[in-house]
């Protein structure tokens, strides 16, 4: 091949593909030593997780309460805004919980990670262990990887449970829905094949972001401009992954 | 220019070295020994390939052609495994410390040790407080890393250097935008870790004065070869003109003060862009 025929698009971007995919196969090889200091992934858990929450759930309630408005004045023209609890947990389970929460995990959780591998690799630490005879993608890298990869589905739980409040306080609080007939109808259309739909696509989710996450932290050039663009990446590369993958998953389901 | 003092082995052999990176050649045809128990100096002018060398020998990169030996066996022919056991045995000091910067000092020097061994809490406690008394930072042990002079966070790397007491210390440029009290620091702790330690060291530096004092052999690189070798003393008697202008600190001379660039007066009376 020439070096011109190297060069276009189709082949780099199939060479990044392949990168990534070695990339997440050498990964998955060390997250089994990598569970062995279950202290080090608990600690990514919080970093990924916990200081994910507050923004996740303030969008969550926001979206429910959304989801509420909307839902509301859709159903009424039929007469049916009993149906409201129904719509919402679909809505929340199935598509927004996991979705939203991908793109704010992406934006939040991360950029976090991709700056911070970065920057180790800019400054000489992932070098410095590697001399220490500690492998980085096992120390830094994988537990990173998995914290996320376990944050993402309890983030997309909790986004729609608090989903679920903003949509009821807004359709039974100011719309007047019959709050028994909100809950009752809601228990009696939603089935647990719908849950799994949602814990399913969110793991997903989970996956593809923290990958692509730790990946472009893990080959960020080392320099300040390298670091920032790599960021920039993730967040692009993470919020497109997640659609795709959400077109896909759903097609799948139904 | 003999440098053998004494009948040591040989622990690091870099032999007939070539290496190019996009096709600019680093070194071509390099060859240094370093002997047991020894400080080793490797000078040069900035650029010519001193911390590539050290990733060399360190089996971070591999050569294009030509072995590097390290206690006698081939980096080339070894697995990552046999590599890191390789590694456990060698400490390594970078130029701006490379500490992690999430861990406070006590823990960046307690590192290794909890990846490598099993060893209780409370004796690690006592082994970290030893080598950062050893570095003169027993007091800083709870600040982080964001916290520390450049001096000091290089005496930190020092100490996680030697926690697992290793054979061989590498130092990549530990004089480097020092003050002068540090700088003393550093090059005293040089030496004390070398003969107090029994250890084997490499200095990778262009700080001649610096190096003069502390290191038994000494090699200058220029152009991808050792222009000169031998005591520094030796290196300061050569009549080399390389050796010369760098030993002396000369603006201009074998290495150019100008990087290679078209004619000057060509160049400001527009004439190259025709």
């Amino acid at each position: 091949m020439s070096a011109a025929q190297q060069d276009i698009l189709p082949v780099r971007a199939l060479r990044k593909l392949g990168h990534v995919v070695l990339f997440l196969l050498r990964l998955i090889g060390q997250c089994g030593p990598a569970l062995g200091r279950p202290r080090l992934i608990v600690a990514q858990i919080y970093n990924a997780g916990a200081r994910s929450l507050i923004i996740v759930m303030l969008s969550g309630l926001f979206v429910g309460m959304v989801l509420g408005l909307q839902g509301f004045d859709l159903l009424q023209r039929f007469g049916s805004e009993d149906a409201l609890g129904v719509a919402a947990a679909l809505g929340l389970l199935k598509e927004l919980g996991p979705v939203v929460t991908a793109l704010l995990f992406a934006g939040r959780a991360g950029t976090a990670l991709t700056s911070e591998i970065g920057l180790m690799r800019a400054t000489d630490q992932l070098t410095a262990m590697s001399m220490m005879a500690v492998d980085p993608l096992r120390y830094v890298a994988a537990t990173r990887f998995l914290g996320g990869v376990v944050s993402m589905p309890l983030l997309a739980a909790i986004f729609s449970v608090v989903g679920l409040f903003g949509a009821q306080l807004v359709g039974v609080g100011m719309m007047n829905v019959d709050v028994g007939a909100f809950w009752s109808q809601m228990q009696g259309a939603v089935n647990l094949d719908d849950v799994y739909e949602g814990v399913i696509k969110s793991f997903a989710f989970g996956l593809g972001c923290s990958l692509i996450a730790v990946y472009e932290g893990y080959h960020a050039e080392p320099t300040a401009e390298g670091v920032g663009l790599a960021t920039t990446r993730t967040v692009v590369a993470s919020s497109v992954l997640t659609l795709l993958l959400d077109y896909i998953l759903t097609a799948a389901f139904l | 220019m003999k440098i053998d003092r004494s009948a040591d082995g040989v622990v690091i052999d870099v032999r007939d070295v070539h290496y190019a990176v996009g096709g600019r050649p680093i070194f071509a045809g390099l060859n240094i020994q370093v002997r047991r128990g020894r400080i080793t100096a490797v000078m040069g002018p900035s650029g010519t390939g001193k911390t590539t060398l050290l990733r060399l020998i360190t089996g971070q990169i591999r050569p294009d052609r030509g072995q590097v030996l390290v206690w006698g066996r081939d980096l080339a022919t070894l697995d990552r495994a046999e590599l890191f056991a390789l590694r456990k045995r060698m400490g390594m000091l970078f130029q701006n410390g490379a500490l992690l910067t999430d861990l406070e000092v006590f823990e960046n020097v307690a590192f290794p040790v909890r990846e490598h061994t099993d060893l209780e809490d409370e004796l690690i406690r006592k082994l970290v407080l030893i080598k950062l008394h050893a570095v003169g930072l027993r007091g800083a042990a709870y600040l982080m890393p964001s916290e520390l002079s450049g001096g000091m966070a290089r005496r930190v790397a020092l100490a996680r250097a030697i926690v697992m007491d290793p054979e061989i210390l590498i130092y990549d440029e530990p004089f480097v935008g020092l003050d002068p009290i540090s700088l003393g620091v550093i090059q005293r702790l040089i030496k004390q870790m070398n003969d107090g330690l029994g250890l084997t060291s490499i200095v990778v530096s262009h700080d001649v004065r610096e190096l003069a004092s502390i290191a038994h052999d000494s090699y200058l690189l220029s152009g991808g070869k050792v222009a000169a070798s031998g005591t520094p003393e030796q290196l300061r008697e050569s009549k080399l003109e390389v050796v010369q202008q760098f030993m002396s600190g000369l603006a201009d001379g074998p290495v150019p003060f100008h990087y290679p660039a078209p004619d000057y007066e060509a160049q400001l009376l527009g004439r190259d862009k025709s």
